[in-house]
C-alpha cells in the first residue's frame, strides 16, 4: 500500500509516522508543503506537531496552504486520509472534518499516556480492533478538547462516525477519564464517508513493544486488510 | 558620546579593566568597542572568576571526543555513534520573566548541540524555587515549566528527565538550567575554529531585534529592588523558527560546504564571531549594513550586542554559498554573507562604507581578565545535634509527612506538561533514576540524568561535590547504563565575595575528585555566578548532568516492583548518617551538621558490580537510595505498582529512624528473584560488598513488621495531593 505523508514546516510527528508505515510494510513518500503535486497515493497522512508554529490558531495556516487544495480534492475523490494531533486541527480547520480542537480544559499542554475505548470499528481505519477494547495511547497536545454543535454531535453518535473514546484503563467513559474535556469523551472522528480520520492520540508512538506498547499498529495494518 | 567613568561602569567594567583596555588598543575605545569588550569580558562570557579553578577538571577520557570549549562535549558511544551534549543556565532572565527565561534557556542548549551537527535527541532540565509559600514561587514557576515544554515540545524533542527543588535560599534567585543531547555520526562533527582567508561569513536564521541587548552582563550582576527593569534584557524565544533552523543546518551539513559554524548566543554576534576567529588564528571584518534587522534604526551598538534568538554564524567553503542559500531559503531563513575571514587578526567592524570599530581578537578573547579571587574554606561542620534528644517521632507519621513534602512529591504535574514521546525513541520516561533514549534505528540507548544536592555543597562543598558526582554515577547505573562522562552547570553566588569563591573552589576540589576515581570526566559545562539579590547569596548548587550507555536496549532496568515474593536486596553499609537528611530537615527542621560521608572505593566498586548483575540478567528492578533515605526509596519502587513490600526490622542499628531515613552514600536496592538470591549474594560477597536481604514483595500493603502497616494506595495519595493542593 502506497501512503504519502505531508510535512509541513513545523512539523514533528513526521519521522515518527514514517518509521510506523514503513515497519508495517507501507511504501512511503515524503511530500514537502510547497510541492504543487501529490503522488498517487492510498493513504495520506497530516503528521502532528506545530505546523507554520500553529500561529494564528492550531492548523490555521497549514489548511490554506498550497498543498492542502491537493489533499481536499483526493479526500473528496475517495482517498483515504489520516491526521494525527496537529493534522486532526488541520482537518478541522481546512473543513474536511467538522467541529473544532480547544484548548484543553486545564489550560495546559498535557503529554501522557491515556486509555481510549475502540468505540466504531466497522471502517477501514478500525477493522482489526474489537469493538469495546481498550487501549493505551500517548496524547501530546495544548488544543486537543473536541467540540461541535448539537446536531452534528448526535450525527456522529448515530452514524457510528467516533471510532476512539477517552476512557479509564477499566474502559468507563466519564468525566474523569476525560483528559482534556472533549465532548462525548471524543478522542477521533470521521466524515460521513469514513475515509478521512482525525484523531488526537498518537498511535504511531504503539508501535513498538521495546519503547511504549503495540496498541497503535492495528490503525496501520487495519488499512491492508 | 564620551566615555566617562560612568559610561565604564554602565558597562558592567570597572576601572582597572577600562585600563587595560586603553593599553591594548593603544587609545580609547568609542562606545562601540566598549560594548564589544563589555559583552566579550563579562564574567558570563570570559569566565574571569572560574577559569583558574576549572582547568583542574578531569576533561580528558578514552570515549572522549571533544572536551570543554565548544558549544558541547562529544563523547564516544561505539560504531560510528557520537554523542553531544550540554547543560546552561538560564537564572537570571527566568527570574525576570519566567516563561521566556526558560524558553529561551532550552533554545540556547539545543543550538549549542546541533551547531556540531548531532540532531536533538532528548531535553533535561534542572530548576530550583524559593519556598513554596513565598509569593513569587507559584507564578515563576509556572512560567518556568510552561516556557520549557513550550519551547521543546512545538520543536519536537522530548524533555525526558529533569529534578525540581524548593528551598527559601532561591526565594530571590531560582536557577533554570536545561540540558540538551543529541546524537552524530562520528566523522560528522562540526567545529566553531574559522579556517582559511577570504571565506564568506555567513548569516542564517532570525533577524536581529533589540531584544536581549546586554543580556550577558545583566546575568553577571547581582539582583537589586529593580531588577523589574531589566525586562528588556531577556529574548524572546521562537521555537518554530529553531525548529527550521535546526532542519536547514542539518540538511547543508550532510555535505562539505562548512568550514565552522557558531549560534548566536550569549552576546550574539559579537562572541560568535570573535570566537571563531580566535580559534582559527585569524581575523573577521564584518559588515553590519547586511545584518538583517527585525527593527528600524537599528545601530551597530544594537546589532552586535542584540541577543536575539535563533541565529547562526557560518564559514562557508569556496563556491558553496548559492548551495547553501538554497537550503536556506527552502527553510523560509534570512541567509545573508556579512563578512569575511581576513589575515590581520582584528575584529573590524564596517558600516556605511566606514571603518567604526578595530578591535585585536587576542584583546577580546585571550587577553580577557583572568583572577585568581580571594577564597575562604568551609570546615566540615560538627555533630552538634544529638538525635538521640530529638523528640520522638512515629515512623508512619514520619514517612507520610515527607512522601507529601513539596520537594519530595510526585511530580507528574510537571512531566505531563512536557512531550515525552515524540520521536519515539524514548524507551524510559522520566521519573525513574535516568532517562533512556534508544538511538534511532540502533540497538543501543543513552542513559541521561541530571542531579544536584545544594544543601550537602552548602554544608560541606568538597563532600558535596563529590556526591553530587557519585549520585550521577549511580542513577545511570541505577537503569543499566555505564557512565560515560557529565556536563555541569556551576550555580553560585557572587565570586567576589570570598566565601562564595570558597564554595566554589571546593566543591571544583570534590567534582575532581569524584569525576578522577569514577572515570567520568566533564566535558562540557557553564558557570553561573552572581546568583543572589541584595549581597544574600543562594547556596552552592552544581548541577550535574551524566550520560551513559547501554549496548542493548532490552537490558535497560526500571525501580519499579515487579513480582509477588521477590526479595529485595540492601547494597553498601548503612552507618544512619542523618544531618542534612530530608528527614531532619522535613520532620525538625534542623539544617545542621555534616553532610554524609562519600567513599569514591565503595561507590566505584559497588556501582560496577550492580551493574555486572544487571547485565547478567539477575535483577528484577533496581534503585540507588538517595535523598530521603531507605524507606523513601523502599516506597518509591511500589508507588505506580500493584505491588507493595513487607520490610523486617533493622538487624544492627537500633534506633529505626537512622535507619530508614539516614542517607548514607553508595547504597543500592535489588528486587531478586528468590533462585538467583545465592548467585547475586556470591558476586557481592567476591567484589567484597555487604548486602542483607531487608524486604519481600507482596501485594498492596506497605509493611514495618512490628511498625506499620497501610495500602499502598494511601501512600500514593500522600506523594500525590501536595500540589493539587497548591
Amino acid at each position: 500500500m502506497n501512503s504519502t505523508i505531508i510535512v509541513f514546516p513545523g512539523s514533528n510527528c513526521d519521522r515518527d509516522i514514517a518509521v510506523a508505515l514503513e515497519k508495517l510494510q507501507f511504501k512511503n513518500t515524503m511530500v514537502w508543503h510547497k510541492d504543487v503535486n501529490l503522488p498517487k497515493s492510498d493513504l495520506i497522512v497530516l503528521p502532528g506537531g506545530f505546523s507554520y508554529g500553529d500561529y494564528l490558531r492550531s492548523g490555521a495556516i497549514a489548511a490554506k496552504s498550497n498543498i492542502l487544495n491537493e489533499v481536499i480534492k483526493a479526500a473528496n475523490s475517495g482517498c483515504l486520509v489520516l491526521g494525527i494531533c496537529n493534522g486532526f486541527q488541520i482537518l478541522t480547520e481546512a473543513g474536511l472534518l467538522k467541529g473544532a480542537l480547544l484548548r484543553n480544559k486545564n489550560l495546559k499542554f498535557l503529554g501522557k499516556d491515556i486509555y481510549v475505548k475502540a468505540i466504531n470499528t466497522d471502517n477501514k481505519f478500525c477493522n482489526k480492533y474489537k469493538a469495546g477494547q481498550v487501549l493505551k495511547f500517548n496524547i501530546a497536545h495544548n488544543e486537543g478538547n473536541y467540540f461541535t454543535n448539537a446536531d452534528h454531535l448526535k450525527r456522529l453518535e448515530d452514524k457510528n462516525l467516533i471510532p476512539f473514546k477517552y476512557c479509564d484503563e477499566k474502559g468507563n467513559l466519564n468525566k474523569e477519564s476525560n483528559p482534556n474535556g472533549s465532548l462525548n469523551n471524543i478522542a477521533g472522528i470521521f466524515n460521513d464517508k469514513k475515509n478521512i480520520l482525525g484523531m488526537m492520540p498518537h498511535p504511531e508512538r504503539m508501535v513498538d513493544q521495546i519503547i511504549s506498547n503495540n496498541d497503535g499498529a492495528n490503525l496501520f495494518t487495519s488499512l491492508l486488510n | 558620546m564620551k566615555i566617562t567613568n560612568a559610561v565604564v561602569e554602565k558597562h558592567g567594567l570597572n576601572p582597572e579593566e577600562y585600563s587595560k583596555i586603553k593599553v591594548l588598543l593603544k587609545r580609547e575605545p568609542n562606545l562601540l568597542e566598549l560594548g564589544v569588550f563589555s559583552a566579550m569580558w563579562n564574567e558570563h562570557c570570559s569566565y574571569k572568576s572560574s577559569r583558574f579553578h576549572l582547568k583542574n577538571l578531569p576533561t580528558k577520557g578514552d570515549l572522549v571526543i571533544q572536551g570543554p570549549g565548544e558549544n558541547a562535549g562529544v563523547i564516544d558511544i561505539g560504531d560510528d555513534d557520537a554523542i553531544i551534549f550540554k547543560i546552561e543556565s538560564h537564572n537570571h532572565p527566568s527570574y525576570i520573566e519566567p516563561y521566556q527565561g526558560a524558553a529561551t534557556g532550552v533554545g540556547g542548549i539545543l543550538r549549542d548541540v546541533f551547531t556540531m551537527g548531532a540532531r536533538p535527541i532528548a531535553l533535561l532540565n534542572s530548576i530550583h524555587f524559593g519556598s513554596p509559600d513565598h509569593p513569587k514561587t507559584k507564578t515563576l514557576l509556572n512560567g518556568v515549566v510552561s516556557g520549557i515544554g513550550g519551547y521543546g515540545n512545538c520543536i519536537g524533542v522530548p524533555t525526558v528527565a529533569g529534578e525540581i527543588k524548593f528551598d527559601s535560599t532561591y526565594n530571590e534567585n531560582i536557577l533554570v538550567n536545561a540540558m540538551a543531547v543529541g546524537h552524530a555520526k562520528k566523522n560528522k562533527i562540526f567545529y566553531s575554529k574559522a579556517k582559511g582567508l577570504n571565506k564568506s561569513v555567513v548569516y542564517v536564521g532570525s533577524k536581529t531585534g533589540r531584544d536581549g541587548i546586554h543580556g550577558a552582563s545583566m546575568a553577571s550582576a547581582e539582583f537589586s529592588e529593580n531588577s523589574e527593569d531589566k525586562k528588556p534584557t531577556v529574548q524572546v524565544g521562537d521555537p518554530f523558527t529553531e525548529k527550521l533552523l535546526m532542519e536547514a543546518c542539518l540538511e547543508l551539513m550532510k555535505d562539505n560546504s562548512i568550514i565552522s559554524i557558531q549560534d548566536m548566543g550569549a552576546a550574539g554576534l559579537t562572541s560568535s564571531s570573535v570566537e571563531m576567529a580566535s580559534k582559527g588564528e585569524l581575523g573577521i571584518e564584518l559588515h553590519l549594513d547586511n545584518v538583517p534587522c527585525r527593527e528600524e534604526n537599528m545601530t551597530p551598538y544594537e546589532m552586535m550586542l542584540s541577543e536575539s534568538q535563533e541565529r547562526m554564524l557560518i564559514i562557508l567553503e569556496d563556491k558553496k554559498e548559492e548551495h547553501a542559500k538554497k537550503i536556506f531559503k527552502k527553510w523560509d531563513l534570512d541567509f545573508v554573507i556579512i563578512g569575511k575571514t581576513t589575515k590581520t587578526p582584528n575584529l573590524t567592524l564596517k558600516f556605511k562604507s566606514k571603518t567604526i570599530g578595530e578591535i585585536p581578537i587576542e584583546a577580546l578573547a585571550s587577553e580577557a581578565p583572568l583572577y585568581n579571587r580571594k577564597w575562604t574554606k568551609t570546615k566540615l561542620p560538627d555533630k552538634k545535634i544529638n538525635i538521640k534528644d530529638l523528640k520522638k517521632v512515629k515512623l508512619e507519621d514520619a514517612l507520610l509527612k515527607i512522601l507529601s513534602s513539596p520537594n519530595q512529591a510526585n511530580k507528574s504535574w510537571i512531566t505531563e506538561q512536557f512531550d515525552q514521546m515524540v520521536m519515539t525513541d524514548t524507551a524510559q520516561r522520566s521519573g525513574g533514576n535516568a532517562a533512556v533514549i534508544r538511538i534511532h534505528k540502533k540497538e543501543k540507548s543513552i542513559a541521561v540524568t541530571v542531579d544536584s544536592s545544594s544543601n550537602y555543597c552548602r554544608a560541606h562543598p568538597i563532600s558535596g561535590g563529590k556526591q553530587v558526582v557519585c549520585e550521577s554515577w549511580r542513577n545511570l547505573i541505577s537503569v543499566g547504563a555505564k557512565p560515560i562522562a557529565i556536563t555541569n552547570c556551576l550555580n553560585f553566588g557572587n565570586p567576589e565575595n570570598p566565601k562564595v569563591m570558597g564554595e566554589f573552589a571546593e566543591c571544583l576540589i570534590g567534582l575532581k575528585e569524584a569525576c578522577e576515581f569514577l572515570n567520568f570526566p566533564v566535558v562540557s559545562g557553564n558557570v553561573s555566578f552572581y546568583n543572589g539579590t541584595n549581597k544574600k547569596n543562594i547556596d552552592p548548587t552544581p548541577v550535574i548532568g551524566g550520560v551513559g550507555l547501554i549496548t542493548d536496549t532490552k537490558n535497560k532496568i526500571n525501580h519499579f516492583l515487579k513480582k509477588e515474593g521477590n526479595i529485595i536486596l540492601q547494597v553498601g553499609k548503612t552507618f544512619g548518617h542523618l544531618y542534612q537528611s530530608v528527614f531532619l530537615k522535613e520532620i525538625y527542621s534542623i539544617t545542621e551538621g555534616p553532610p554524609p560521608d562519600v567513599n569514591l572505593s565503595n561507590e566505584k566498586n559497588n556501582g560496577e558490580t550492580v551493574l555486572k548483575l544487571i547485565n547478567k540478567k539477575l535483577i528484577s528492578s533496581t534503585h540507588d537510595i538517595s535523598s530521603g533515605g531507605l524507606i523513601l526509596a523502599l516506597v518509591e519502587m511500589c508507588l505506580h505498582t500493584e505491588y507493595g513490600l513487607k520490610i523486617d526490622k533493622p538487624q544492627r542499628l537500633s534506633n529505626l529512624m537512622e535507619f530508614y531515613f539516614g542517607e548514607d552514600q553508595g547504597r543500592y536496592l535489588l528486587e531478586v528473584e528468590p533462585e538467583n538470591l545465592q548467585i547475586v549474594k556470591k558476586i557481592l560477597n567476591e567484589n567484597n560488598i555487604f548486602s542483607e536481604s531487608i524486604a519481600v514483595v507482596q501485594k498492596d500493603y506497605f509493611e514495618v513488621i512490628g511498625e506499620f502497616k497501610t495500602d499502598i494506595n494511601d501512600l500514593f495519595k500522600a506523594n500525590n495531593k501536595w500540589y493539587n493542593n497548591y
